[in-house]
């Protein structure tokens, strides 16, 4: 759970424009960056918003960046973002980055101008019912059409997008209510009685989860975002001392526990390193903190860790038994929860010895020394992708901020870059939007100025909203880009090659191979006013990197050209068991073979017969 | 699958209607019955929704209204514990000599003729949707011309009331 949203001040009334109110209200909640972009129905907020010394709007090109950007802004800081548009397709910009923070509860609020309250229901132009397309996408929305109500909305907004289970909340103003006159003050009241997350957890569950932790001989904590939006790592941290427990962290946990640590074992799921998955499927106990059994964690769910008891910790109680049943569920924040958990496995009836799972914990970490997370040496001169990213974490180093578009590159970045703190690593987890890296790249540096914030991207993520980069430039957002460039819709084209007989349908972008430069990236770099990079062999990686780390007053693109049939691995096909993971094409790992008949690999993904499915 | 009555407790705000409908139909549910209207408390609506569902998708579609920010509150309401009615009107044909007959099989029912012509009559019936089911049964072999039913509406048996303890504070 976010921190609740502290008004700055207590103002007593003024008169003013439904506009005014609007922007006072950003002001006194705290809001200091929206990023947007301006039209007519919400054109008479952006005059008061010029004058406002307090809140920063950066002018974005199109407005799912200021969506992104808003979400990027949120994911490294914990704060709420903040993105603005106008009505009918400045708002339906918007819907991908709602959808996607709705997806990863990522706090952010959208502010949408609306046609005049008199013309609402008549198709006016640009007029999008924008409450209506994202209800099933948000949080919360509202649509305000009377200029009292913004004060009030405004804070709710904040108070709502913050804290329980964070997430996206709209708040759509017909411009009438924007120029009518009215009084200001804060803070108002709010008045939400059918909102009252659960924060505390109840004392018996917990005693009843510590009861099985007490009891189970293979225990290991499942730990997802949750633990990252409510700012636990480090009960977490204390935690795992205290017990010895194994750990794996969600691709949306990552940084939530440090990858130094020997306890971990990684990222579970389709990409998961052996250590982490294998640790899930044989563990008769899963401590599940702000995770959610995703599909793409879980595998076949009737499958999935078939031994494990499981106690499943979440703010949100709709998680819990939604898709795997929960024997002990504890509603309440990840912070109070763990604190919590650990006082009753130190003392009293219920204290654990972390001796008694010597034996599990030896085991887990021999899958971990026996199967690193790798990838196969190039051949001949080919500029592997994994090195590439390896080496970007390596310099850059846990401070720096990354933030990964989704496909192969978003998975690498995930395998192969340590990440030691929370808020260190943004991506689109739920969602799987493309695109989101260089916006949200830009948020994240808005809001982490002194931090070094790399954009891993594809080349197909980064032509879907690298138009940002020119935001960068003028707003002195001095981001760097990594296009992990290999010419394809490299995810896309992994499952062609594993399950539609390598026919390449429509996944050749013809960005680097072939002697085609569609783009040339390095001149579109240079034409945004950015520096742009090309690196195509191992042996000019790190002086390319490094080169990039010393530039801090403009944003720097480097166009990696790497080997375009480099493959994602591990990996467990979508909708098979984790039992069948694969550490190589055809290679499962040989490991307690008595217990698991890992060596069937059909390849249809979903195992339904069809060869269908997407990613 | 089996039915169940949902009384949910709603702030009266534009909109709450297609939050709540939108909500089942997201989440993959059908909603069989629908009844809106007010209660007790001004600015507090209650609707009454019946859902086929397993008892494990009902928490869930429960636990997804709760979360609903302008959603108070939501109770199963138990069958056997509970008053269900829902409210028919009909339009049945009928001449001389099956007027008395209709008019006999609607006083069976305890429902009220409330429109009369020579070819047909309007009865207005309500009851627990058992009832309204045979009411409709009899009068079938005579010719329904028209029909609207509204959706159940339940309470629950006893003293207590849902909104009690939830909403005074409201």
């Amino acid at each position: 759970m976010a921190h609740k949203a502290q008004p700055v001040s207590k103002t007593s009334p003024v008169e003013v424009t439904g506009a005014q109110s609007l922007i006072l209200s950003l002001e006194s909640v705290g809001a200091d960056t929206v990023f947007g972009l301006p039209g007519g129905a919400i054109l008479p907020a952006y005059d008061p918003l010029m004058d406002s010394t307090k809140v920063r709007h950066i002018l974005v090109r199109h407005e799912q960046g200021a969506g992104h950007a808003a979400q990027g802004y949120a994911a490294a800081t914990g704060r709420v973002g903040v993105c603005m548009a106008t009505s009918g397709p400045g708002a339906t910009n918007l819907v991908t980055p709602i959808a996607d923070a709705y997806m990863d509860s990522v706090p952010i609020v959208a502010i949408t101008g609306q046609v005049s309250s008199r013309a609402i229901g008549t198709d006016a132009f640009q007029e999008a019912d924008i409450r209506g397309i994202t209800m099933p996408i948000t949080k919360h929305n509202y649509l305000v059409t009377k200029a009292d109500e913004i004060p009030r909305v405004i804070a709710e907004a904040f108070h709502i997008a913050s804290t329980g289970r964070p997430g996206p909340v709209l708040v759509d103003i017909s411009k009438d209510a924007l120029q009518a006159k009215t009084t200001f003050s804060w803070p108002p009241k709010i008045h939400l009685p059918g909102y009252h997350p659960v924060v505390k957890p109840h004392a018996k569950q917990i005693r009843e989860a510590a009861r099985l932790i007490q009891a189970a001989q293979r225990p290991i904590l499942y730990v997802g975002g949750g633990i990252i939006r409510a700012h636990a790592a480090e009960e977490l941290a204390a935690f795992v001392e205290a017990t010895g427990i194994p750990v794996v962290t969600t691709l949306m946990a990552r940084g939530a526990f440090p990858d130094s640590h020997e306890l971990h074992l990684g990222m579970p799921g389709m990409h998961g390193s052996v250590a982490a998955v294998t640790g899930l499927q044989k563990s008769d106990l899963l401590i599940t903190l702000g995770a959610r059994f995703d599909d793409r964690v879980t595998g076949e769910l009737k499958s999935f860790a078939p031994e494990a008891k499981v106690i499943h910790a979440d703010i949100d109680p709709a998680e819990i038994s939604k898709n795997r049943v929960a024997d002990v569920p504890i509603v309440g924040d990840a912070k109070a929860i763990i604190a919590d958990l650990l006082a009753a496995v130190t003392q009293g009836g219920y204290a654990v010895d972390p001796a008694a799972y010597t034996a599990w914990r030896e085991r887990a970490l021999g899958w971990k020394a026996t199967f690193p997370v790798g990838y196969s040496a190039p051949t001949g001169e080919a500029l592997m992708p994994q090195y590439v990213i390896e080496r970007l974490g390596a310099i850059a180093g846990p401070e720096a901020v990354y933030v990964p578009g989704v496909g192969q590159h978003q998975m690498w970045a995930a395998q192969f870059i340590n990440y030691e703190r929370p808020n260190s690593f943004a991506n689109s987890g739920g969602l799987g939007t493309m695109g989101y890296s260089v916006p949200a790249a830009m948020g994240a540096q808005v809001a982490q100025p002194d931090r070094v914030v790399w954009a891993i991207d594809g080349d197909g993520c980064f032509q879907m909203t690298n138009q940002e980069l020119a935001t960068c430039v003028i707003n002195r957002i001095p981001i760097k880009v990594a296009i992990i460039n290999n010419s394809s819709l490299g995810m896309v084209r992994q499952w062609q090659t594993l399950f539609y007989n390598e026919r390449y349908s429509n996944t050749d972008l013809h960005t680097s191979h072939a002697g085609e430069r569609i783009p040339d990236f390095v001149k579109l770099a240079d034409a945004y006013g950015c520096v742009g990079l090309r690196c195509e062999s191992p042996e000019d990686v790190d002086a390319t990197i490094r080169k990039a780390m010393e530039i801090n007053d403009v944003p720097v693109v480097i166009d990696f050209v790497v080997e375009r049939d480099a493959m994602v691995w591990p990996m467990v096909a979508a909708g098979v068991s984790n039992d069948l993971i694969q550490v190589a094409r055809d290679t499962a790992p040989q490991w307690d073979r008595e217990e698991s008949e890992a060596d069937e690999q059909g390849l249809d993904p979903d195992h339904d017969g069809t060869a269908t499915g997407q990613h | 699958m089996t039915k169940h009555t949902l009384s949910v407790l709603v702030q009266d705000k534009p909109g709450v209607l297609a939050r709540i409908s939108a909500l089942f139909s997201r989440r993959g549910f059908n909603i069989d019955s629908l009844a809106v209207g007010p209660t007790e408390l001004p600015d507090v609506s209650r609707m009454t929704v019946v859902v086929d569902v397993d008892a494990l998708p009902l928490e869930q579609v429960t636990k997804q209204l709760n979360k609903l920010v302008e959603v108070l509150k939501v109770v199963e309401i138990e069958p056997q514990n509970s008053i269900q009615r829902q409210i028919v009107l009909v339009k049945v044909r009928c001449d001389t000599a099956t007027r008395g007959q209709i008019i006999e099989i609607a006083q069976l029912f305890r429902g009220k003729v409330v429109d009369v012509t020579p070819e047909a009559m309007s009865i207005e019936a309500t009851g627990n949707s058992e009832k309204i089911r045979d009411f409709l049964a009899l009068l079938e072999p005579y010719g329904i011309k028209e029909l609207v039913q509204s959706g159940i509406v339940a309470l629950g048996r006893g003293a207590r009331s849902i909104s009690d303890r939830a909403l005074r504070s409201a």
